[in-house]
Parts: C-alpha cells; structure tokens; sequence
C-alpha cells in the first residue's frame, strides 16, 4: 500500500518547468498590457480545451459536441446576471452547477455509446441545443445572442476596458481548475480513465467499472467546460449563439490536438498558440483562415500525432 | 388539408431522394472500412460546382452535365483515398474524424475562393421548369425527376450489389472484412471502387441540388449532418435502410419546416438522437 501512496505522491510533484510555466502565465500584466482582453480569452479557451481533454485525452471518448456545456455555462451566467444578480462569483458557482447537471445527465446516455454512434450523439445533442437555443429567442435572443448582460464588479474590482480584471479573473479560475483537473488525472480514477482509454473492454474484467468512471470524468469535464462558458459571459457581457456552435466544438478539438491531447498541458499551449495566430491573421477573410486551420489538422494527424507537446517530448527523449 | 399533406410528401420525398444519393456511398464505404469520412459533403460540392461551371461558362447542356458530376466527384475521391485516406484505415476514431475534418475545412475555403461566397444558380432545361398536374394537383416537374432519377439510382445500386460479382465481394468485405480478405478477395480494390462510385453518386446529388437547395461553400458541412443522420440511422453499408431513413429524413423535415417552422431543425435532432439512443446500429444496422 505504501509503495501505491509513494506512486501517487511521485506523480503530483511539480516540476520546474511548471512552476515557470504559471509565472510566465502574471507577464502579460507588465509586458502586454494592450493584449489582455487577449489573454483573458486564451485562458478561457485553455480551460474549454483542458475539461476536453479529460473526457477526450484520457477517458478517450470522441465529443464534437462539447460546446454545449460550454454554451450552458454561457447562457446560465448571461441569464442570471440579466434577471437576477450580477455578482460574478455567484453567477460561476451556479452556471458551473447547471452545466454539471446537463453534463451528468446527458453522460448516461454518452458512455455507453463508442465509435460513429458516439461521435453521432455527442454531435446530436449539441445541435439539438444549438437549436433549442435559437427557437426560444424570446429568452435567449436567437441569432442575435442574449442583450443586457451586465456584470456587477469582481470582488470591488471593475471590469475595466483593458481587461485587466477580465485576465486576472480568467487566470486565477484557469489555474484553481488546473490544480483540480491535475489533481483527478494523477487520482485513481485518473488512473482508471487512462486504463479504459488503452483498452475498453479490459477495465471492466479487472474490476473497475468503465461506465461509472467515464461518467464522473464526463460531469467534471462539463463543469470546467460550464464554467469557461460563464468566464466568457461575465468578461465579455455578451452571450451569442456562437458559444453553442458546431464551429466551437470543433475549434477546441483543433486547439487540444494541436497541442496533444492526454498531457494536461497540450490544451493551454493549443489554445495560447490558436489565439495568437488567429489574431495575427485576423485580416485574413474567416473562409480562408479555415482553410490554414484544415491543412494544419491535416498536418497534425499525418505527422505529428500527438500535438507540438507529444512531438517536443519525443523529440526530447531522442536527445537524451 | 389533404392537399397539403399530399404537397408535403411529395416535396419530402423529393429532398429524401436527394440526401438518398447524397449519402448512400458513405454508407457503404463506412460499413466496409470503418472509415469516419466527415468530408463526404465536399465531394457532393465538387459535383455541384462542376455542373454549375459547365451549365454556366462552358454551355454543356444539363443533362450531359450530370454524368459529369458523377465523373469529378468519383475523380476527385479517388485521387484522395489512393494519396491520403489509405493511409488512416487503421488509424483511431479521433484521427479519421480530425483528418477529414480538416479536408471539408480546406474544401471549403477553396469553394469560396473559386467560386465565392454567392449561392450558385443553375440553369434547368425548358421541359424540368413549371408542374406537372395529376389527380387533380399540380407537382413540380424538376422534383418529380429527381424522385425517379434516384429510385433508378437506386434500383441500380441494389441490382449491383446483389446480382454481380463485385457486389458479392463489396457485402462480404462490410460483413467481416477479415473473412473476406482470408477467402482471397482484393478488399482494399473492392473499396477504392465503392469509395469512388460513392464520391460519383454523391457528386450525382450535388449537381442535382443545386436547382432544389442551392449551392454555396457552406454545402460541406451543412448537410453533412443530414447525411450522418441518414447513414447512422439507416444503419452501415445497407441501401434499403440508406433509401428509407432518406424517406423519413425528407419527409420529416419538410413536415416540420411546413408545419412548425418555430421548432426549425429542432425536431430532426431529436429524432436522430433518440433513434440512435433506441437502436445505436441503426434502424435497418445489422451491428
């Protein structure tokens, strides 16, 4: 027994290059004060992507649906701080609860399904909220996204122009969810999901049921998802319909591959490096722009298959 | 009312027919390999741009650009799966699905380069314009055509699959593709075949669109999610089961879009999923 404690205790010890990392994460405050609201949608981005890859990095289930928590989380928050409070904290905790219901409820349908049914239901459902969302305009605005949103300030902090408040707030619940989600993939049930992941139907004849453990890992990774979406909300003041999409689920899938799904930290990198380009070439007409983001999936599945991440490790190891 | 009913079922046939042609190919080839292919659309909208290019700038007549469709649809699946898709049989779920993904992005961006982002028109002949009265209605003549075109295609595609040589060969490979390979039959021939007459047919139905739901860069990914409901529910590699969840589909929808337009495609999706829920092999899916 205690050499399985030891195992787990080796596995959570932070490295250098971690520590560095969220240090790096404060230098946009000093350096890049005019790219903040930037950041702060990076951040919100990484933490979309990184509740992706716990349910598609290591649980190994294939989701291009997972915008709909996220558009739950988006609407609850916009909702809420339209109708009833403002209060941002308040509003994340109850947007994160709702998602986490949709999510829980909806992962008994989810895991038991794998290949084209899977990939059929999780797209199934979220077109049907999409849907849901755009035929109750009467509540939700339809096409032209939720009107009057207004988000009363952070803590006494307003949430200013500059989005200094915007990034602190997105980093600070980025970085409270990574602790979790690194907490859960390097618990037994992280464990478990990496398990199911390599072999299905294996799991079970030792012992641990798979459907139980990729259901808890479905509602976890539609909460952070939850709570990305009322980020977005609350730093934005806006909700669109866009937050539902096909083109957002589809988007964080581009992000976490191209960083490397199942690392933890492949999502945040995707996300950092997506962003950034796509706000280079923000001049570039949206058509085409998808275009570069097709060859580069291309690219990524033929030679780099598991994201900049999984081709610097492996790079690294070579060296060594 | 029954004049409306009668309306709605034709009109949903007709589309039902269309998406019929739009996705039997994925169906087969899907069945046969496993293979995710979510550029399927693309290939519909390479046959939709040909016909438009040819009816338009270069005078060919409709008819004549029809068997064209077919032939840049069935050229351009071909080329792709002997360079790239072969290469991703074996690969995951994850990796088919992004892969091809990335192909329909591409596809559409050079849709709207080429073309523009402008819905394409085409030009019908004289005989296809105007309605057809019978029992006392009047039905659209180009809709009328497209139901008989496919039940033809249709009736063809059975009659290859259950009476030829390589259709024997074609249902052994989407039974137990490993059977098939130990009894000798060239399974990776079988499919580069069945892909390319499925990206043709699906070229087919994209020349034929053009004139019923028009044609813009957007086509990919739009009705994709009508021909993987169709596929999905209709089950792998079955035609029969391809034809009616097509019916159902069209008729469907158009009855929602008729009947309650505030519910949009809210209807077909939960119909889907909770199809898929009941049977997640499909309705007429033999796994």
């Amino acid at each position: 027994m205690a050499s399985a404690s030891a195992f787990f205790a080796g596995q959570v010890r932070w490295h250098a290059a971690e520590v560095a990392f969220w240090l790096a994460t404060l230098l946009p405050f000093v350096a890049a004060p005019s790219y903040l609201s930037l950041a702060s949608q990076i951040a919100i981005t990484a933490l979309f992507a990184l509740s992706l890859d716990l349910i598609l990095g290591y649980g190994g289930l294939v989701s291009l649906g997972h915008a709909a928590y996220f558009g739950v989380g988006a609407y609850t928050a916009g909702l809420l701080s339209k109708h009833w409070l403002g209060e941002p904290l308040t509003g994340l905790a109850i947007s994160a609860l709702v998602a986490g219901v949709v999510g829980y409820l909806s992962s008994h349908v989810i895991v038991r399904f794998r290949h084209l049914a899977l990939i059929m239901l999780t797209l199934g459902f979220g077109l049907l909220l999409f849907e849901a969302a755009n035929s109750t305009s009467a509540i939700t605005g339809g096409a032209d996204g939720l009107q009057g949103v207004e988000i009363s300030p952070l803590l006494g902090f307003k949430f200013d122009l500059y989005g200094r408040t915007a990034y602190a707030y997105s980093l600070a619940v980025l970085f409270l969810c990574f602790l979790a989600c690194r907490r859960v993939i390097h618990s037994p049930l992280g464990l478990a999901l990496r398990g199911i992941r390599e072999n299905a139907q294996r799991m079970p004849a030792i012992g641990a049921s798979s459907r139980a453990h990729l259901r808890k890992a479905y509602t976890i990774a539609a909460v952070m998802a939850g709570i990305a979406g009322a980020l977005l909300t609350q730093t934005t003041s806006t909700v669109s319909l866009e937050t539902l999409s096909f083109g957002r689920s589809a988007d964080v899938l581009v992000i976490l591959i191209l960083g490397g799904a199942g690392r933890l930290y492949g999502g945040i990198l995707g996300a950092i490096l997506y962003m950034v380009a796509r706000d280079q070439f923000s001049g570039v007409n949206p058509q085409y722009w998808y275009f570069w983001i097709g060859l580069l999936l291309v690219a990524v599945v033929m030679f780099l298959p598991n994201g900049v991440l999984g081709g610097a490790s492996a790079l690294y190891k070579k060296r060594q | 009312m029954l004049g409306s009913i009668v309306g709605v079922l034709f009109d949903g046939l007709a589309y039902g027919m269309l998406l019929f042609l739009l996705s039997v190919g994925l169906s087969v080839t899907l069945g046969m390999m496993n293979f995710v292919n979510l550029a399927h659309c693309s290939f519909a909208m390479v046959g939709g741009y040909a016909a438009v290019w040819l009816t338009g700038r270069a005078g060919w007549p409709f008819l004549a650009a029809l068997p064209a469709a077919f032939i840049a649809g069935a050229g351009v699946s071909l080329v792709l799966e002997r360079m790239l898709y072969r290469r991703l049989y074996r690969a995951s779920d994850l990796d088919q699905c992004l892969f091809t993904i990335g192909i329909a992005f591409m596809s559409v961006a050079a849709a709207a380069y080429f073309f523009g982002t402008v819905q394409q028109s085409i030009d019908t002949p004289r005989w296809l314009e105007g309605t057809v009265a019978a029992f006392g209605m009047r039905f659209s003549a180009y809709r009328l055509f497209l139901i008989v075109a496919s039940l033809a295609v249709a009736a063809l595609l059975v009659w290859a699959l259950e009476r030829t040589r390589f259709g024997a060969r074609v249902r052994a490979a989407v039974d137990n593709q490993r059977m098939a390979r130990g009894l000798g039959i060239d399974v990776d021939r079988a499919f580069m075949i069945t892909f390319a007459l499925g990206g043709g047919l699906a070229g087919l139905g994209g020349a034929l669109a053009v004139a019923m739901i028009g044609l813009d860069p957007g086509f990919a990914f739009t009705y994709l999610v009508y021909v993987l409901i169709v596929v999905a529910v209709g089950g792998l590699g079955s035609i029969g089961g391809s034809l009616a969840a097509a019916a159902l589909l069209g008729i469907s929808d158009m009855a929602g879009k008729y009947y309650f337009p505030w519910l949009g495609a809210f209807l077909i999706y939960l119909v889907m999923v909770g199809l898929l829920m009941w049977r997640p092999a499909g309705l007429f899916g033999k796994r």
